[in-house]
């Protein structure tokens, strides 16, 4: 290996290195907005007590929960009881390397790129399973079962919603997504309002598929105590609750991308084309973070039938039918690969 | 399935509301009192934590009577009584109260002729084994020491209605 290639080696690795730490402080910040909404809706106050505001809350439960004894039952598989929470942790955070902040700054800018996150996404169910099986107790295994048919009933629909996507971009390339929404129209040009109902079926998919309330059932209290993490103490625990909020963090950028537009600005001229596309793509993942916080706060959680139904006998009728209509008429018009 | 039903469903009309009212609780002011920074104010009859009070000259008031032991509902008060060494005088030997039985309920202050015990205004009290919930004469009386000019102000304020 030539020393240009190791230098940028290296250079590529301290990059990854950089990115997955400001991810997983962005996500800490996420952790305490989530307990802050959900406090407010409820008119409680939310964390106030540690730093102003209680801004460094997240770092003292993540400093409690490090420094706590870990318990591995008896009974446990302790191999795959404690390599389940590394594979859901390392999964939740890859999804962020081909995951574009701004134009070219992706740590790789795959070609495939869509394809990647959907791969990363369906091995998080792993995790799950391997935790639910390895505890050797009843409530997480039957939660890892619920989970493992949640999860594949979800991607199905999502996967309908990136194909509609892909056909109105023409490329698999996130960055190329990005740009085919680069109408000149800001906000209006962007997919999320010819392709409205994708966007909610995806939006809800996307709560399903990262447990996320209501359709939390994996981790339903009164009926599963807490979900394949029952046996889960201190930095495992730590491990699996990250890599869930990561996750949801990984689909709230997604869908910013997918269907706003990522880094570009709302409005198409000069103030506000001044404004780094990283601000405008974080202040969008922000704000789907937001609606997703609402949701918890105001959805009751779903029956696990009615959960099914919702995935099999409404959403995968409503997106195929839209994928047919879509792919239709960009093949009608002419328009394929661009919508505009 | 009715048409009107089928589509509030699938124009998600009951979510758009939902999320409309939890907006505006979003924004409402918050109710919650932030407690160790911020109290409630208090009644002077609020009942607390036991003291036994002295006389300003520093003499014990209670004089071992034993009407608080007597009517103590939850039998958490022990007493033993004898003179005392120097002068002779009926004084208790042992003033007990069991503060994991007792049940705050004020009977003993109600009971006692000379407003020896009193149930102070402290109730942030908590200890970290159960022993320490025993008291003794000891503690009781330095209890009193350290609330007799809340204990006074409160007994003030209520004496009107008594």
């Amino acid at each position: 290996m030539t020393d240009g290639a190791s230098v940028s080696l290296w250079l590529k690795l301290l990059e990854s290195v950089v990115f997955a730490a400001l991810v997983l402080i962005y996500v800490a910040y996420i952790l305490y907005a989530d307990r802050k909404i959900w406090a407010a809706v409820q008119l409680r106050r939310g964390p106030n007590v540690v730093g102003p505001w209680g801004l460094l809350q997240s770092f003292a439960d993540f400093a409690k929960f490090a420094l706590k004894e870990p318990i591995i039952p008896a009974g446990a598989n302790k191999g795959v009881f404690l390599l389940a929470p590394v594979v859901t942790g390392t999964l939740a955070i890859s999804a962020f390397a081909v995951i574009p902040v701004n134009f070219g700054w992706a740590v790789a800018n795959l070609n495939v790129g869509v394809l990647y996150l959907f791969a990363i996404s369906s091995l998080g169910v792993y995790g799950v399973i391997m935790a639910g099986w390895a505890s050797n107790s009843k409530y997480p295994f039957l939660s890892a079962l619920r989970s493992a048919a949640q999860m594949v009933s979800y991607e199905v629909s999502i996967g309908f919603v990136l194909v509609t996507v892909l056909l109105c971009a023409g490329s698999l390339n996130l960055t190329d997504i990005v740009m085919a929404q680069d109408s000149g129209l800001g906000l209006v040009g962007w997919y999320w309002l010819p392709l409205l109902p994708m966007f909610v079926i995806f939006f809800i998919s996307a709560l399903a598929e990262t447990n996320r309330s209501p359709f939390d059932l994996v981790e339903a209290e009164s009926e599963l105590v807490a979900g394949f993490m029952t046996e889960y103490s201190a930095t495992p625990y730590v491990l699996f609750m990250l890599g869930e909020y990561v996750a949801i963090v990984s689909m709230c950028a997604i869908m910013s991308i997918l269907f706003l537009g990522g880094w570009l600005s709302p409005i198409p001229f000069a103030p506000f084309t001044w404004v780094p596309g990283v601000i405008w793509f974080v202040l969008k993942t922000s704000f789907m973070f937001f609606l997703i916080a609402m949701v918890k706060a105001f959805v009751p959680r779903y029956r696990y039938d009615q959960l099914m139904r919702l995935g099999w006998k409404v959403f995968l009728p409503i997106s195929l039918v839209y994928v047919v209509i879509v792919a239709g008429f960009l093949e009608i018009t002419g328009m394929g690969g661009h919508l505009h | 399935m009715r048409l009107d039903l089928a589509a509030k469903q699938l124009f998600l009309s009951e979510f758009i509301g939902a999320f409309a009212l939890s907006m505006r609780y979003f924004f409402k002011p918050k109710p919650t009192l932030n407690y160790p920074h911020e109290k409630n104010p208090q009644s002077p009859r609020f009942r607390g934590e036991h003291v036994l009070r002295r006389y300003p000259n520093g003499e014990e008031r209670c004089i071992a009577c034993k009407l608080c032991e007597a009517i103590c509902p939850a039998q958490a008060i022990t007493i033993e009584a004898g003179p005392r060494r120097n002068d002779g005088t009926r004084r208790t030997t042992r003033y007990d109260i069991d503060m994991v039985k007792c049940i705050y309920c004020g009977l003993c202050q109600e009971a006692c002729p000379v407003d020896a015990i009193v149930e102070g205004p402290n109730m942030e009290f908590a200890v970290e084994t159960r022993e320490e919930l025993l008291y003794d004469k000891a503690k009781l009386l330095a209890n009193g020491d350290r609330w007799e000019r809340e204990i006074q102000r409160n007994l003030k304020a209520d004496a009107p209605y008594r």
